[in-house]
C-alpha cells in the first residue's frame, strides 16, 4: 500500500471538487482498500463519500431514488424495496456476508472491480486490465470464475456485483455528476466489454461521481421477480451463474419477461434476447429453455468454465419456471 | 526414513511380541479409568472467559518497545537465482529502519528437520534460508523489510525491486510422477506392503473394484495467521510464537543461530488453530534473523497470502484402491497404490497408504505409495495426515464394492472387522468399531436409506446418505515431562510446556491432575506453553494428551513417594508402603485403611517445607509396538444435490468415535465437530488453485481459498463409544485429528447414494455433478 491523504466530504459539492483533482472515491472500501493494500491500484488521495447522505426516497413518478452512499444492507432490508423490487432484495443479500453489506455502498458496489485472482497478483501474474499489453495469464489458468460471453482475446473477467445483476433487471439509471454537469445512464450502458482496453471498465468519465440510482416503476414482471445465485458455498462466494428474472403472465402468454444474468461477463448481462423470444410465448420449460439458448448463442467457453453454459441454461430455466408456476 | 529404520522397528515389535504386556507401559490398567470424580465430565475451557473477554495475550499482541514491524518480499518464480536486486527505494521510504536481503543476512542454518528421533527439531524443510540468491519455489522470501508501523514495512516491501533468473522449474504433478521415487518407509511403518499374493486374488475374484481418486492441494487457514514477536537480550533470544511446539522451536532457533539450547526462550500460551501448521516455519527464523540485524525487536504477522507462500499444506495425491471380495463380501484382496507431492527438501509423510493396513480382514494386501518431486514450497502435516485423504479413498471404494454386491455399506464393514491387527496379527489394544457404527446409524437413521441411487427426491432435490470409517493411530511421545509442586496449602501446580491451540488441554490436564491428587478442581493450576517449563513434545499426531497424561501418571507416582519420605514416623500412615497409599481428600491415605490419612499440607508443615515439586516423564511409548492401537470412527450423512445447479446442502452429519474414554465431553464435542468440518471443507470446497504453469499459489486469501460458512455446516451429532483402551493412560486415545478423517468419503458416498454419481475427485464442486 502506497500512502495517501484521506478526507471526508463534506457534502456533494466537496466530494466533487475532490475527484476533480484526482482524488479517488471510497465508499465503505470494501473493494477499494483491498485493492490498495495488494498494490492493484495506487491513489494520492481519497475523498471518503460514504458519509454523505444516503436516501432512498420514491420518485414523483413511483420509482425509487437511491442515494449513492446508501448502505447495502440498508438496501435491502428497506420496505419500498422488499416490497416493490423483490429481486434486487434478494441479490443484495446474496452478495458478500453481513459485515461486508453493512460497510458497502450502492456506488462503491456498481464499481467494483474483478475478483480474477490475476489481476490481484500484482507481483507474479500478467494482466491486461492492471497493465495493459502485458498478458493475461487467467486465459490459460484458472478461469473456472471467468466470462462465457463478451469476453474479448485480451481480458476474459467478470464482474462479481449480485446487486448490478438485479439493477440491470430493474432498468436502473445510474445518476451522475461531474465538471460537465450531471448525466444520467442506464446501468446495461455503464459497464463495458473489455475488448481492446480491458482497463475501461465503465463510461465514467475523469472527475464523475456516481450520485444515485433510479429505479423505474416496479413492472408487473419485476413485482414478481426472483434472484437466485449458484455458487461453491452457501455464502460468501461470488457467482458462477445468478439469474435475476421476472415474469408477466397474462391468459396463458407471457407479457413481460426480465432476464439478467450474472457470472458470465465483464458487466451484469441482461438477456433481451431471451426476453424477446419469450413474449407472446406459453410458459413452458421448453420455451424457456429455447429463448435462454438463443441468448447463449454467442457463449464461448474457456478451458475451465464451460460448465457454465449449461448452467447458466439450467438456473434460467428453473427460474422462470418456479415464477410461471407461482403464478399459475 | 531408511531401511536401517525398518529393521529395527521391525526387530523391537518382533521383540515385544515374546514381551508379556504387564512389563509394558499400560501393563496394568491405569485406576483412573474407573475413578473418575471431573474427568469424564463437562468442564468448560479454563482459557474460555479470557479469550472471550479479549484477555489472552497471542503472540502479534504482545507489548514491546522499540518494536519493528516485518513484511516479505516473495519470489514470483519457483526456480533461478536473482539477478538484480534494487532495495533503495524500499530503505529510503518512510519508517523503514532495515531490509535484509541474502546479501546482508546473518549466517543461518538450516532448521534440524521434525520427527521422532530429535524432539527438539522442528524444522519443515532442509534448504538454506535467505543465503544465498537461489530461488527454489515460488514465494520464497527474497527480503524482508522492518519498519516502525506494519503499513510502513508493507509498503516499503512493494517497492524492492527484484529481477530474477529462471531456471527450468518442475512444477507440474503428472509430469513428476515419471519420475517419482519410492521411500522405503513411511513414518514408522515399512512403505511397500506384500502380503498373501493381492494381485492374483483380485484377477480371481467374483467381485473387484478398481478405481483412482484424488484430492487436491489444500492449505492450512487457522484463524489465527501466524505470527512471532522476537526480541534478542543479551545474545539470547526471546520469541513470543504461535507455536505447536515450543521446545522444537526453542531446539531449532538455537541449532540454526549457534546459540546454547537454553538461550532460546520461546513463549506460546495460546495459540489460534493449529491443526499442524503452526511449526517452524521461515518467518520466525526471519524475524530472529532480522531482529539480531537491526538490533531491535521484531514483530513478525504473516498475512493471508504469505501464509499460503510460507506455511505448507497438505500435498495432492492421487490412489488407486482395489479391492477384490467373494459373494458374501469378505475381503480378499486389498490394493492401495498412490502418490503424492513431497520434496526433497520436504521431511513430513503423507502417509495416505497406511490407512488400509489396519481397518479391514482383508487376506491380502499390495500397499505402496511414491512421491513427486517438485519445486514446490515443502509439504506438511494436516490434521489427519496420511488417514484424512487416505480414508477418503479407501472408503469410497468400500462403498462402490457394497453397491457391486449389492450390500449395505455398513454390512459389508461388518463382515470385514478385523479382530486383531490383518497385517502384524498384533492384538488390539481395545477396538469397537461396529459398535461405533451402531451407534451412529441409530442416530441418523440410517433404515431411512434407500438402496438404490437417485430414488429419494424433494421438489429438485435429491437426497442420499452415506457412511464412511475415519480411523487414526494412537501415538504417545516419550520424554514429555510435567512438574508437580504441591504448596502449603496443599494445592496442586502442574507445569509443561505443553499447548493450547484450542483444545483445551489445561483444562483437561487439570481434570486428571485433580482425579490423580484426589483434590477439587479448585485446588489444581496448570501452566503450560513456555520453555522455561519441563519440556514437552509437540502438540500433534493426536499425542499430547496421551504423553501428558503418561507423565502426570509418572509425577504422582514419585510424589507419593517423596510425601511418605517426608512424612516419616509421625503420621497416621507410618509404617505404609508408598504402593500401599493412595490420594485422596488432598493427602495420602492407605489403601486398605482409609481413616489412616493426612493431607499435604500437613505432611509439609510437619515436615517444615514450604512446598515440594517432582517431575515426572512420559516413557517409552512400547505399547504401540505390541498392540495394534488405532481409533476409529464411523462418519454418517445425510445430504441433498439439488438436480438442477449440482449444489450440494448437507443436511446432517453424525460422527460416533471409538476413541478409548473420553476426558471431556464438553471439549471433546468441540473438538470432533470441528474435525468433521474441516472434513467437511476438504468434501466440498477447499482447493489450493496452484498454477502449474509457474509453481504459484493463487488462491491466497479466504475469498479464494474456501472453507465452509456456517450456512454449510449442519447440525453435527457427535457420540462416542467410552469403552477405555486398557493399555493407555486414562483409558483414552487421541481425539484430535481423527474428526476429520472419513467425513470427505461419507459425504461423497451419500452424494452417490442421492444422484448415482460417483465423484472420485475432490472436492465435490458443482460442476461435477451437472
Amino acid at each position: 500500500m502506497t500512502p495517501f491523504g484521506y478526507a471526508r466530504a463534506a457534502d456533494r459539492a466537496d466530494a466533487l471538487a475532490r475527484v476533480g483533482s484526482g482524488a479517488r472515491v471510497l465508499g465503505g472500501g470494501t473493494n477499494l482498500v483491498d485493492l490498495l493494500r495488494q498494490n492493484v491500484e495506487q491513489a494520492s488521495e481519497l475523498v471518503d463519500v460514504s458519509r454523505l447522505e444516503g436516501a432512498i426516497r420514491e420518485s414523483d413518478d413511483g420509482g425509487l431514488l437511491i442515494d449513492a452512499s446508501v448502505r447495502n444492507a440498508t438496501l435491502a432490508a428497506h420496505p419500498l424495496v422488499r416490497h416493490r423490487y423483490p429481486v434486487l432484495a434478494r441479490a443484495l443479500l446474496a452478495g458478500a456476508s453481513a459485515q461486508i453489506r453493512n460497510m458497502a455502498t450502492v456506488g462503491g458496489n456498481i464499481l467494483q472491480r474483478t475478483r480474477c485472482m490475476y489481476f490481484y497478483d500484482v507481483e507474479g501474474a500478467r494482466c491486461n486490465k492492471r497493465q495493459p499489453g502485458a498478458g493475461c495469464d487467467a486465459m490459460d489458468g484458472f478461469n473456472r470464475y471467468h466470462a462465457v460471453l463478451g469476453a474479448s482475446d485480451q481480458c476474459i473477467a467478470t464482474h462479481p456485483s449480485d446487486m448490478c445483476v438485479a439493477l440491470a433487471m430493474l432498468d436502473a439509471v445510474i445518476h451522475l455528476s461531474g465538471p460537465d454537469g450531471e448525466r444520467s445512464v442506464p446501468l446495461t450502458d455503464f459497464h463495458v466489454l473489455p475488448n481492446a482496453t480491458p482497463q475501461t471498465e465503465t463510461v465514467l468519465k475523469p472527475g464523475e461521481l456516481i450520485t444515485g440510482v433510479e429505479l423505474p416503476p416496479p413492472s408487473a414482471a419485476v413485482t414478481h421477480s426472483e434472484y437466485r445465485k449458484v455458487r461453491d458455498r452457501s455464502s460468501y462466494a461470488f457467482a458462477l451463474i445468478s439469474v435475476a428474472g421476472g415474469l408477466a403472465i397474462a391468459e396463458g402468454r407471457i407479457t413481460e419477461a426480465r432476464i439478467a444474468l450474472g457470472g458470465v461477463a465483464a458487466k451484469p448481462w441482461r438477456a433481451t434476447r431471451a426476453e424477446t423470444a419469450l413474449v407472446c410465448v406459453a410458459p413452458t420449460p421448453d420455451a424457456f429453455l429455447a429463448a435462454i439458448r438463443e441468448e447463449l448463442v454467442g457463449a464461448r467457453p474457456l478451458s475451465g468454465n464451460g460448465f457454465k453454459i449449461g448452467l447458466a441454461e439450467r438456473t434460467v430455466v428453473a427460474v422462470l419456471g418456479a415464477l410461471a408456476g407461482a403464478r399459475a | 526414513m531408511t531401511k536401517l529404520q525398518n529393521a529395527i522397528i521391525g526387530g523391537v515389535r518382533a521383540v515385544l511380541g515374546h514381551v508379556p504386556a504387564s512389563w509394558l507401559p499400560g501393563g496394568t490398567p491405569d485406576p483412573l479409568i474407573d475413578k473418575r470424580v471431573s474427568l469424564g465430565g463437562q468442564q468448560s475451557r479454563i482459557d474460555g472467559p479470557d479469550k472471550v473477554r479479549g484477555a489472552a495475550r497471542f503472540a502479534a499482541e504482545v507489548p514491546m518497545e522499540n518494536l519493528l514491524y516485518a513484511a516479505f518480499v516473495h519470489s514470483t518464480i519457483a526456480r533461478g537465482r536473482i539477478a538484480d536486486l534494487d532495495v533503495s527505494a524500499a530503505e529510503a521510504a518512510p519508517g523503514v529502519a532495515l531490509v535484509m536481503t541474502y546479501r546482508n543476512a546473518p549466517k543461518i542454518g538450516v532448521p534440524p528437520p521434525i520427527g521422532i528421533t530429535n524432539l527438539k527439531a522442528a524444522g519443515n524443510h532442509t534448504l538454506p534460508i535467505m543465503q544465498d540468491p537461489e530461488i527454489r519455489w515460488n514465494g520464497q522470501v527474497v527480503a524482508v523489510v522492518l519498519a516502525e508501523t506494519r503499513e510502513q514495512a508493507e509498503h516499503g516491501a512493494a517497492l524492492v525491486r527484484v529481477r530474477y533468473d529462471a531456471a527450468p522449474a518442475r512444477t507440474r504433478f503428472e509430469e513428476g510422477k515419471a519420475s517419482a521415487y519410492t521411500p522405503e518407509s513411511m513414518l514408522v511403518e515399512r512403505n511397500r506392503l506384500d502380503k498373501g499374493d493381492a494381485s492374483r486374488k483380485l484377477a480371481e475374484a467374483a467381485f473387484t473394484i478398481d478405481a483412482v481418486y484424488t484430492t487436491p492441494w489444500e492449505n492450512h487457514n487457522p484463524i489465527e495467521p501466524h505470527a512471532a514477536t522476537l526480541v534478542w537480550r543479551e545474545g539470547k533470544l526471546i520469541v513470543h510464537d504461535a507455536t505447536q511446539m515450543v521446545h522444537g522451536t526453542a531446539g531449532s532457533l538455537a541449532n540454526i543461530f549457534g546459540l546454547k539450547a537454553g538461550d532460546v526462550h520461546v513463549s506460546s500460551p495460546y495459540v489460534g488453530g493449529g491443526f499442524g501448521a503452526k511449526g517452524l516455519w521461515d518467518h520466525q527464523i526471519l524475524g530472529a534473523a532480522a531482529a539480531k540485524l537491526a538490533g531491535r525487536p521484531v514483530r513478525v504477522t504473516l498475512s493471508r497470502a504469505s501464509m499460503h507462500r510460507l506455511v505448507g499444506g497438505r500435498t495432492q495425491t492421487e490412489q488407486r484402491v482395489a479391492l477384490a471380495a467373494d459373494a458374501d463380501g469378505k475381503l480378499k484382496a486389498l490394493l492401495h497404490h498412490g502418490y503424492g507431492v513431497k520434496p526433497l527438501h520436504s521431511v513430513c509423510d503423507e502417509g495416505f497408504s497406511l490407512t488400509g493396513r489396519s481397518l479391514y480382514a482383508s487376506e491380502s494386501f499390495d500397499v505402496v505409495q511414491h512421491y513427486v518431486d517438485l519445486d514446490l514450497l515443502a509439504n506438511s502435516f494436516m490434521r489427519g495426515p496420511g488417514e484424512t485423504p487416505g480414508t477418503f479413498a479407501i472408503e469410497c471404494a468400500m462403498d462402490e464394492l457394497a453397491d457391486a454386491l449389492g450390500m449395505d455399506p455398513i454390512e459389508l464393514r461388518r463382515c470385514n472387522a478385523a479382530s486383531r491387527d490383518p497385517v502384524s496379527g498384533a492384538p488390539h489394544s481395545q477396538n469397537a468399531m461396529m459398535e461405533a457404527y451402531d451407534l451412529g446409524a441409530a442416530r441418523i437413521g440410517w433404515d431411512r436409506r434407500m438402496a438404490k441411487p437417485g430414488t429419494r427426491r424433494e421438489g429438485e432435490w435429491l437426497i442420499g446418505m452415506g457412511c464412511a470409517t475415519g480411523t487414526f493411530p494412537f501415538t504417545r511421545m516419550p520424554g514429555t515431562s510435567v512438574r508437580i509442586t504441591i504448596d502449603a496449602a496443599g494445592g496442586a501446580h502442574v507445569a509443561s510446556a505443553a499447548h493450547e491451540m484450542g483444545m483445551g488441554t489445561a483444562t483437561v490436564q487439570r481434570q486428571h491432575a485433580a482425579d490423580r491428587l484426589g483434590l477439587p478442581l479448585d485446588r489444581v493450576t496448570v501452566i503450560i506453553g513456555d520453555s522455561s517449563l519441563p519440556f514437552a513434545s509437540f502438540a500433534g499426531g493426536s499425542s499430547q494428551t496421551a504423553s501428558l497424561a503418561a507423565a502426570i501418571s509418572a509425577a504422582s507416582g514419585k510424589l507419593a513417594t517423596e510425601l511418605m519420605r517426608l512424612a516419616g514416623n509421625d503420621t497416621p500412615l507410618a509404617g505404609l508402603k508408598s504402593s500401599e497409599v493412595e490420594f485422596a481428600d488432598g493427602g495420602l491415605r492407605s489403601v486398605e485403611d482409609p481413616a489412616r490419612h493426612e493431607s499435604f499440607a500437613s505432611i509439609l508443615r510437619r515436615s517444615g517445607r514450604g512446598e515440594l515439586s517432582v517431575v515426572g516423564e512420559s516413557g517409552a511409548p512400547l505399547e504401540i509396538l505390541k498392540y495394534s492401537m488405532h481409533s476409529t470412527s464411523a462418519n454418517f450423512c445425510e445430504l441433498r444435490v439439488s438436480e438442477i445447479t449440482g449444489e450440494i446442502r448437507v443436511d446432517r452429519l453424525v460422527g460416533a468415535f471409538d476413541c478409548g474414554r473420553i476426558l471431556n465431553a464438553k471439549t471433546a464435542t468441540s473438538q470432533f465437530k470441528g474435525g468433521m468440518i474441516m472434513g467437511l471443507g476438504m468434501a466440498l470446497t477447499e482447493e489450493t488453485l496452484l498454477d502449474e504453469r509457474t509453481g504459484r499459489i493463487m488462491s491466497t486469501s479466504l475469498a479464494d481459498y474456501h472453507v465452509p460458512v456456517h450456512l454449510d455446516v449442519p447440525d453435527i451429532d457427535v457420540l462416542w463409544t467410552d469403552i477405555p483402551d486398557p493399555r493407555t493412560p486414562l483409558g483414552a486415545r487421541g481425539i484430535g485429528e481423527i474428526g476429520t478423517t472419513g467425513v470427505a468419503a461419507a459425504i461423497a458416498n451419500a452424494v452417490f447414494n442421492a444422484t448415482g454419481k460417483r465423484v472420485r475427485d475432490l472436492p465435490l464442486t458443482l460442476d461435477k455433478l451437472i
